[in-house]
Order: C-alpha cells, then sequence, then structure tokens
C-alpha cells in the first residue's frame, strides 16, 4: 500500500460489521471494511444512496460502535468503550462537518467555535482569540460576531469547518460538505479541505458524491452495498505512479 | 464568493498578534452563553415561563406569609407577655379556648421554690353590645397592667394607664366597625356593664374573628362574674437560679387538675389546635403546593418544550463529544435561569402585596428566613421541572445529525 510521505496512520477501521435494527428485520449496512485514513490526506468516500457512507462516517466519528471489527483512533482502540467513552475520543480526536452545517443558531460565528474549544476544556482566556483565529484562517475574520442566520451557506460552512478545526482534532470528518452549496463555494470549501489536510497535517475524510470535488483528493474510497470496492490515489496515477490499494472484500 | 485560505496553520499555533479586546460577555462561561440564548430565543414560550414562576412565587409566598403571619397571630398575646412557665386549665386546647381555674394556683405556685412571681390573667368570651345596637362577641383579655410586659402592646391612642379606672378597656382601631365603635368618646357594653374606651391600638388582631378586649384583671373579673381570686392562667416566672423542670414538676405535683407548660409548649399548643385540628393551616399549606404545582407544571412543560425545539443543536453538540454532563448542565442552567428571574420578579411583587395588605384584616409576613427558604424552592422546583427536558435531551442519538 502506497502512502504519502511523512504520513502516519491516524484512524484504522478493521473487519468492520455494522448490522442495525432487530431481528427479524435486521440489514447489514456494512460487511467488513479496512480503511486507513493518514495524517495530510484529504480522503473522499464515495458510493450510491444505501452503500454505507454515512454509517461508516458514524463508526469511524465514533458516533456508532461497529457489530464487529476494530477501530483505532490515534491509538486508541474503541473495542468495549460505552457511549461516554466514545463522546471522550471525539471531542478529544475529531472534528466534525456536516451537510447542514450544524451551527448553533443562537450562537455568533466566534462564538460556536468557542463552543467547540469550550467542549474540548480550551476555554481558557485565550478561548475568543484561538476561536477569532481559526475563522480568520478559514476567510472569515470579518464576520467573526455574524450571527448564522445572516451569514450565506458558504460562511456557515466556513465557520463548520472553523469549529472542526478548533483545538486541533487529528481527525477531521466532513457528511457531503459541499451537498448545501453552489459549485463555486462548493469547490471552495473542498479547496480549504484539502488545504486543511496538507498545512495541519491532519486526516480528512469527506463524504460525497459530487464528482467536481475529486480534482481535490488525495484518495478516493468507493464503497457500494457495505463493501469497499476500490482505494485509489488519483493524484499519484496522475504522476504515473500507478496505485490501488483497494481492500475491496 | 471565492473563498480564500488564509493560513491554515495558524489554527494550530498560537497567534503572535496582539490580543484582541474582549468585551465582559466573552467571558461568561458558554454553558451560561448557551443557556440563557436558548431561554431568550423564544421570548414568548421564555415570557410564559416566567409568568409562571412569578404565579407560582407570589402564591406560595403568600400563602407561606399568611400562614407565618397567623402562626404570629394565633400566639401575639403569649410572646408579648411570655412566661418561664403558664399554669392551664386541664385540657386547655388554645390560649384563646379559655376557662377558669380553681383559684388557688397563684398561692400555690407563688409559694413553690424557684418561682419569683406569679401573674393571673383572665381570657374569656363576653358579649359586646354596640352604642348602636346590635352585639357582637369578643374575647376579653385581662392583665396586671403593672406587669413588666403590660397589655396590650402598640397603644395609638390613650394609654394603658387610663384603663386602671374601673370599666375601661382597650381595643385595636382595625375593630372599630365590627365593635360599632366610631370614636373613643363612644361607650359600648360588656355583659351588660357599661364600659369606656380608655386607649387604641394599631394591629392587634386575633386569629378568630373575634376582636380582643383588652382590660385590667380587676375589670376583666368584675365583667366576667369571676371571683377575685380567678383566673384564667397563671403566668409564672422563675428566679435565675431556679432549675424549669424542677419547678414545673413541683408546679404539677401540687396542683393535679392544672397543666403546667413552658412557653414553648403553650405557644405551639395554641397554633397547633388552630391550624391543624381546625384545618385552617392544612389549607394554607395546601394552597402553597398548589402554586408550587403550578410553577412546576409551567416550567417542566416550557423546558421540555425548548428542550424539543433545541434537539438538533443538543444531538450536534453530543456529536462534538459533548458528555452527557455538559447537555445537562446547559438545560439545568437554563431551569436555574428561569428560576432567579422568576424569583427576583415574584419576590418584588409578593413584597408589594405584603406591603398592601399591611393594614388590613389579613396579615401577611415576609422574613429573611422565608425569603431565602422561598429562593431555594424555587430554584428546587425549575431543577426539578427539568427532569423531563434532562431526560429528553440524554436519550439523544447523536448519529442523527447525519440524517439532517
Amino acid at each position: 500500500m502506497s502512502q504519502p510521505h511523512n504520513s502516519k496512520v491516524i484512524l484504522e477501521a478493521q473487519g468492520i460489521v455494522k448490522v442495525l435494527g432487530e431481528a427479524p428485520n435486521q440489514a447489514k449496512v456494512l460487511k467488513g471494511i479496512d480503511l486507513q485514513l493518514h495524517t495530510g490526506e484529504l480522503t473522499l468516500l464515495m458510493g450510491p444512496s444505501g452503500s454505507g457512507k454515512t454509517t461508516l462516517l458514524s463508526i469511524l466519528g465514533c458516533i456508532l460502535s461497529p457489530s464487529e471489527g476494530r477501530l483505532t483512533l490515534a491509538g486508541h482502540s474503541t473495542h468495549n468503550v460505552g457511549p461516554e467513552g466514545l463522546a471522550d475520543l471525539r471531542r478529544r480526536h475529531v472534528g466534525f462537518i456536516f451537510q447542514g452545517y450544524n451551527l448553533v443558531p443562537t450562537l455568533t460565528a466566534v462564538e460556536n467555535v468557542m463552543l467547540a474549544l469550550d467542549l474540548r476544556d480550551q476555554n481558557g482566556p485565550d478561548a475568543y482569540d484561538n476561536a477569532a483565529t481559526a475563522l480568520e484562517a478559514v476567510g472569515l475574520g470579518h464576520r467573526i460576531e455574524a450571527m448564522p442566520s445572516k451569514m450565506s451557506g458558504g460562511e456557515k460552512q466556513r465557520v463548520a469547518i472553523a469549529r472542526a478545526l478548533a483545538g486541533s482534532p487529528s481527525v477531521i470528518l466532513a457528511d457531503e460538505p459541499t451537498a448545501a452549496l453552489d459549485g463555486t463555494n462548493g469547490m471552495a470549501v473542498m479547496e480549504l479541505l484539502a488545504r486543511v489536510a496538507k498545512d495541519t497535517q491532519r486526516a480528512v475524510l469527506a463524504v460525497t458524491h459530487d464528482h467536481r470535488t475529486l480534482q481535490y483528493a488525495d484518495r478516493i474510497v468507493t464503497i457500494d452495498d457495505g463493501l469497499i470496492l476500490k482505494s485509489e490515489r488519483p493524484k499519484l496515477a496522475t504522476e504515473g505512479a500507478a496505485n490501488s490499494d483497494a481492500t475491496a472484500h | 464568493m471565492e473563498l480564500t485560505l488564509t493560513n491554515t496553520a495558524l489554527i494550530a499555533e498560537r497567534v503572535t498578534a496582539p490580543k484582541r479586546t474582549r468585551p465582559a460577555r466573552r467571558n461568561i462561561p458558554m454553558v451560561v452563553k448557551l443557556a440563557y440564548r436558548n431561554l431568550f430565543h423564544d421570548r414568548l414560550s421564555f415570557a410564559v415561563t416566567i409568568v409562571g414562576i412569578v404565579f407560582s412565587v407570589v402564591l406560595v409566598a403568600i400563602q407561606s406569609g399568611i400562614y407565618l403571619g397567623s402562626e404570629k397571630k394565633i400566639s401575639a398575646i403569649i410572646d408579648k407577655a411570655p412566661a418561664d412557665l403558664w399554669i392551664v386549665p386541664l385540657g386547655t386546647k388554645s390560649y384563646d379556648d379559655p376557662s377558669f381555674l380553681a383559684g388557688r394556683e397563684r398561692h400555690m405556685a407563688i409559694s413553690t421554690s424557684g418561682v419569683q412571681s406569679v401573674e393571673d390573667m383572665v381570657v374569656s368570651f363576653a358579649r359586646w353590645r354596640k352604642p348602636q345596637g346590635g352585639s357582637q362577641t369578643v374575647l376579653l383579655v385581662g392583665s396586671d397592667l403593672q406587669s413588666d410586659r403590660p397589655l396590650p402592646w402598640n397603644i395609638a391612642e390613650g394609654s394603658s394607664d387610663g384603663m386602671t379606672a374601673p370599666d375601661t378597656v382597650a381595643i385595636d382601631k382595625s375593630y372599630y366597625p365590627d365593635l360599632g365603635i366610631n370614636t373613643m368618646a363612644d361607650h359600648a357594653e360588656i355583659n351588660g356593664v357599661t364600659v369606656e374606651i380608655a386607649a387604641t391600638t394599631k394591629r392587634i388582631r386575633s386569629f378568630t374573628t373575634l376582636p380582643f378586649v383588652f382590660t385590667s384583671i380587676e375589670n376583666a373579673r368584675r365583667l366576667t362574674g369571676a371571683q377575685q381570686n380567678q383566673a384564667s392562667y397563671e403566668r409564672v416566672l422563675l428566679t435565675p437560679e431556679a432549675n424549669l423542670e424542677d419547678v414545673r414538676s413541683e408546679l404539677a405535683s401540687r396542683l393535679p387538675d392544672t397543666e403546667v407548660l413552658t412557653q414553648a409548649e403553650f405557644v405551639t399548643r395554641s397554633q397547633s389546635y388552630w391550624l391543624f385540628q381546625t384545618g385552617a393551616g392544612a389549607a394554607l399549606i395546601a394552597g402553597a403546593v398548589l402554586g408550587l404545582i403550578v410553577g412546576i407544571v409551567i416550567v417542566a412543560q416550557t423546558l421540555y418544550s425548548s428542550t424539543k425545539d433545541h434537539i438538533n443543536e443538543f444531538a450536534t453538540l453530543r456529536a462534538l463529544g459533548a458528555g452527557r454532563g455538559y447537555i445537562v448542565k446547559v438545560i439545568l442552567m437554563q431551569a436555574v435561569l428561569s428560576g432567579l428571574i422568576g424569583y427576583s420578579l415574584g419576590i418584588i411583587l409578593a413584597l408589594g402585596v405584603i406591603t398592601a395588605a399591611q393594614d388590613t384584616k389579613l396579615t401577611v409576613i415576609m422574613t429573611p428566613h422565608l425569603a431565602a427558604a422561598l429562593f431555594a424552592i424555587t430554584i428546587g422546583m425549575c431543577v426539578f421541572a427539568a427532569i423531563s427536558a434532562i431526560v429528553k435531551v440524554v436519550r439523544i442519538d447523536p448519529a442523527v445529525v447525519f440524517s439532517r
């Protein structure tokens, strides 16, 4: 399996199986997923509706526990970890970006970012400055006191990205980050996520249907019917170094 | 709009640029900020919550204030003329449920070791005939006007010296209409004897509907037809070195047809009789409990509704890694903030009502202890009311954030 220099595996999923529902109406949504996320990489997770993308994202983000298999996040195994333990892992290691932004509508942009810092116990006297800095970094330095209701979709998603980055989690998981945006803003957000991965050496995984986003990916993982069909590195392929570390089962 | 990434590396590292000015509101803990923003987000719901709490605080304050006022009114005379021990007829239910002692008690008591002084007190029902006709039952209270704690107190017009003359009495000004009196110069009759009003008092009202009429012990005996050595109660004061229990045992053994009560026992017996045996206190307590229930229901309903309205935000918080404790803190903070605001407005309103009721027949009392207890009850009520919202919020599945 080929991977970029200086990158390391920050999240590893092995044999992930997820069964949803109660017998006899159970559905095996994930059927044995092996996946690694590397620092400094933007990975796109693609697949048709119902292929298990969101369930996989939930498991990788420690929101759901797998029925079978093992997940290791920043060196911590999630095996037999309860809901509060998973919440603690999410808080310390995962930043989320949601399709619908999920900003707290009663808080300003900077307060939304401060909220993430507060959850990570980084609520000291520098919290405001750090949150404002995160917003400046995503180009929203002039909108830090704006309420979400007064912001455009692109601005809200940038606040969500700043919130995900606040507190320096090692993994950023994005669920359809461009789905609610127009083409220009969508591509700008993807460019931003790619830069986040590179500049801050974080592992970024984005679920997407949008083929225009492929140009930003370091790796593209395709999933269907609960299985990874292929995992490819388009940039390396472009450079002539064909790579396919597909782990389809 | 073109998005530009200025420098994401800035995020991971502290900025060396000059610090921004931080207004005070930015120092508010995020839990508090989230709570009050949630509360103020839907101002109508918040207003309903506050009205509910204010209603509850005022109702509980007034009911409790009336209860305390009743306690004070019931024991007012005993409190104003306290004794170390009281000798009362056997079976006395309360201070104003009087009968007469046999007549030898004063002499028996004064000759008991440890007793410093004994004062007679006559308390009896009497018929008051109004100057313009018609009558009213009154509670005649006769006491030693030379006592260290003479009755009545709060004299507004006239003086207690005037009551030393035969057939003179003192009444409270608030009873003028009940007693058919217009001025102090009016004459009335008690049990067929014409009496003169020598003094009027202010805010001395009985717990029952019977007005107090104060007079000297001699006048009281004459007006009630009691013998010269008879009294309703003996007010016993002890020498400083006397042991209260020893004297009490001695008195009890020497006066078998009486009861010997301490000051606290006589007060408690009187209050218990009127407040609990008659059901009056139970009604007041029921009113206060009703106020609490109304408050709990309103706060619970609005907090639950607010939590439902903000459920997506709570789910997002959970997805971002907030522990249950963090989210519960937000809900509790909403409850406490509601309680603080509701209590502040409620207690101001209650104090207004109490002040307005000061010169009426209704005695409502607010003490620092009651105000503190009300505060604790209000906050407790709001926290209790938050339970349903907390149950709702801790059951949130953070995975729902991906389904929206």
